[in-house]
């Protein structure tokens, strides 16, 4: 099975916008259709214009400006696609028509797509047409990148994970941390094993400041028997490939896995608590290869946990309060693990109350899709959380877990901005920390840990302020 | 020849004929252009997902339950595109136009009052839908052209029709028939195509949802 991760040829990426604007605009148009096929045609096709994207869309709620309509988003590119791709465009053809966009316009759009959109998918279940308006924004970041349209912190991310292997660093890094974990908390991590039945993977976040996570991860994995290891030429989770509409770092970063899991004869790729890297992984993964990915079973780890604990290969400590979830998008409504994250909750003893609207209604945490990463997006980003807050503040629950990084990072920063009195937990955290098991417990409590039921203090006390990255 | 009969020979033929071809010919570039990828393996069976999101749609999805804009567009949507199909399908002159035309077969059409209460339906819910493209922000600024030539044309339609249905006059009759046929010309190069794309629009993001073992 050979991959391929070279999309339709158009002129390389301005990277440094040293292209004439013309030839720009041409490669933003060309990068937005570049992987258009029946369904994409069909929802640029089928909009009536109703609206109803707009009732679906946290900023547009917790704003009320009209620009944040989904289905607005990706006007320019709408507009260059039916004189390309329309009904007369064969007409346009012939007389020479050219989109009459620039690309300071195409430049305003940049916050539209980058910033105020999560590609959460809401907006798609609330259509009455069906038009997954997620996967068009997702395109329009291509045509975005492929014209050098890219906010600035994401473009240094991304630069990142093309130059140094991953966001987080080099693999001499990641080697140096993993060392740097094993002594912290006194578990083994395997490490660049030639041979493994599972490849386990990462993201930036765990590596820079969850140690407490990978080590209480690595102790699971160790519990249920698992012969794993992680790779330090094939660590990184995430995708920025897959966040920045940068078509051919994703192909790479998504092969880079599959092809590591191939060479150390894996049957099971495991993708850590973060959401878009199990739509990457998962999901997209046939597209660099050319047919489903069969022989590596690429699994979340919410997933393994649940059906080990649906197994009975896991037992917890049951930690007796009430608990609201926040649905990560791209793992819930877009990833289809609902049920997962709730089995881990009961094997937990917590009484589930439910966010109205929770699951694949839920609201996104706002900084899914790179806006997390892409600083200048906060404020907005912290108008949107409100919507979260009310209907966290409305279950009365003791606690806040999610099973999501990024989602837990985004939280974190807009709990600590707003005062907001619930901390958010990691839900793989709470399984490291309350499994029953004979493996030897982890050396030292790290600043993330989910205390026990005895050690935490009542329900209300305030979010401690964490600075992050 | 009399403009009514070129209205209804030659003009006839010649727009069913751009509506036919035309609307097939787009519906195939849609269908069978551009990239096909593979697919990842399924979580879950993308056939019954396409085909819970083609008839789910049907309905307002529940989290917009509560929401008033919700169910304006739906319950507008629901009593223009029912009404339109009715008049359409079981008018009295329609049934005999279809009987002639086209199919061959005649089908019972409804009676005079059916006809009214459909037309009123039909009316009610397109100026709501239209008057909304002028007065909310939100419509307003994403109605293109097309929504409005589409929308104007279609009440153009209906408008002429109610006005011909005592059929006493051959003027009306012709305008009728003459907005029709502009309206059936207009058709494949407009926004009016969603008649067609929209049970594919929801099934491909159903199998995608199917696949992946969730809902859409």
């Amino acid at each position: 099975m050979t991959h391929d991760t070279s999309f339709p040829k158009h002129r390389s990426f301005d990277k440094h916008r040293s292209l004439p604007d013309e030839v720009r605009l041409e490669n933003a148009m060309a990068g937005f259709v570049a992987e258009f096929g029946p369904a994409a045609q069909t929802w640029m096709n089928a909009c009536v214009r109703c609206g109803l994207c707009a009732e679906a869309c946290h900023f547009h709620l917790a704003t009320g400006d009209a620009k944040y309509i989904p289905i607005h988003k990706i006007k320019p590119f709408e507009d260059a696609y039916s004189l390309t791709h329309g009904p007369f465009s064969w007409l346009n053809g012939l007389l020479g028509r050219k989109p009459k966009l620039t690309i300071e316009e195409l430049g305003e759009w940049e916050e539209l797509i980058y910033d105020s959109c999560n590609m959460c998918g809401r907006c798609t279940l609330a259509c009455p047409m069906g038009i997954d308006i997620a996967e068009l924004v997702k395109e329009a970041r291509r045509g975005m990148y492929a014209a050098g349209l890219l906010p600035d912190r994401l473009a240094r991310i991304v630069g990142n994970a093309e130059k140094q292997h991953s966001p987080f660093g080099t693999p001499e890094d990641f080697r140096r941390t993993i060392r740097k974990i094993e002594k912290e908390y006194g578990v083994s991590l395997p490490l660049d094993r030639e041979k493994a039945d599972v490849l386990m993977t990462l993201t930036p976040e765990e590596l820079e400041n969850r140690h407490l996570g990978v080590a209480g991860m690595a102790r699971v994995l160790h519990h249920l028997g698992l012969d794993w290891t992680l790779c330090s030429d094939a660590f990184e989770a995430t995708n920025f490939g897959y966040l920045s509409g940068n078509m051919e770092l994703q192909g790479e970063l998504t092969v880079r896995l599959i092809d590591k899991a191939r060479q150390i004869g894996a049957r099971m790729l495991i993708v850590p608590e973060c959401g878009h890297a199990w739509g990457a992984t998962r999901w997209e993964a046939a597209k660099w290869y050319g047919e489903p990915v069969n022989d590596i079973e690429v699994r979340h780890i919410v997933e393994v946990l649940a059906d080990a604990v649906e197994e009975g290969r896991l037992k917890c400590r049951p930690v007796g309060e009430s608990v609201t979830f926040h649905d990560p998008c791209q793992q819930i409504r877009r990833g289809g693990l609902e049920e997962k994250p709730r089995i881990l909750m009961r094997a937990l003893g917590m009484e589930l109350r439910e966010m109205d609207p929770h699951g694949t209604e839920g609201f996104c945490c706002g900084g899914g899709g790179g806006v997390l990463a892409n600083d200048r997006a906060a404020p907005l980003r912290l108008k949107a959380f409100e919507i979260k807050k009310r209907a966290v503040e409305a279950t009365g629950a003791d606690r806040f877990v999610t099973s999501c990084n990024i989602c837990e990072m985004t939280l974190e920063r807009d709990i600590t901005a707003t005062g907001f009195e619930k901390p958010i937990e990691s839900l793989i955290d709470l399984i490291g920390t309350h499994m029953i098991t004979d493996q030897p417990p982890l050396k030292a409590p790290g600043r993330r840990t989910a205390r026990k039921p005895a050690e935490r203090k009542p329900a209300g006390r305030k979010a401690s302020a964490r600075k992050k990255g | 020849m009399s403009l009514i009969e070129i209205l209804e020979g030659p003009l006839w033929k010649a727009s069913a004929t751009i509506f036919v071809v035309f609307a097939a010919f787009r519906l195939m570039m849609i269908l069978f252009t551009g990239r096909r990828h593979a697919r990842a393996r399924p979580a879950g069976s993308p056939a019954a997902g396409a085909l819970r999101a083609i008839l789910g749609h049907f309905l307002p999805w529940r989290a917009l339950l509560k929401n008033g804009k919700a169910w304006f567009v739906i319950l507008a949507g629901y009593a223009f595109h029912v009404g339109l199909f009715v008049l359409l399908l079981f008018a009295a002159p329609h049934v005999e136009f279809i009987r002639e035309k086209i199919v061959g077969l005649p089908w019972e059409p409804i009676p005079r009052w059916g006809f009214i209460v459909a037309a009123q339906f039909s009316f009610a819910g397109l100026i709501a839908l239209w008057v909304r493209r002028f007065v909310d922000p939100v419509v307003r600024l994403i109605s293109r052209p097309d929504d409005h030539i589409a929308a104007g044309l279609t009440f153009a339609v209906m408008l002429s029709g109610c006005m011909a249905l005592g059929e006493q006059s051959t003027f009306l009759r012709g305008l009728h028939l003459g907005l029709v046929e502009l309206w059936l010309v207009y058709f494949p190069f407009s926004s009016l195509m969603h008649t067609f794309t929209w049970p594919f629009s929801r099934g491909f993001t159903g199998a995608m949802a199917g696949r992946r073992g969730t809902r859409a």
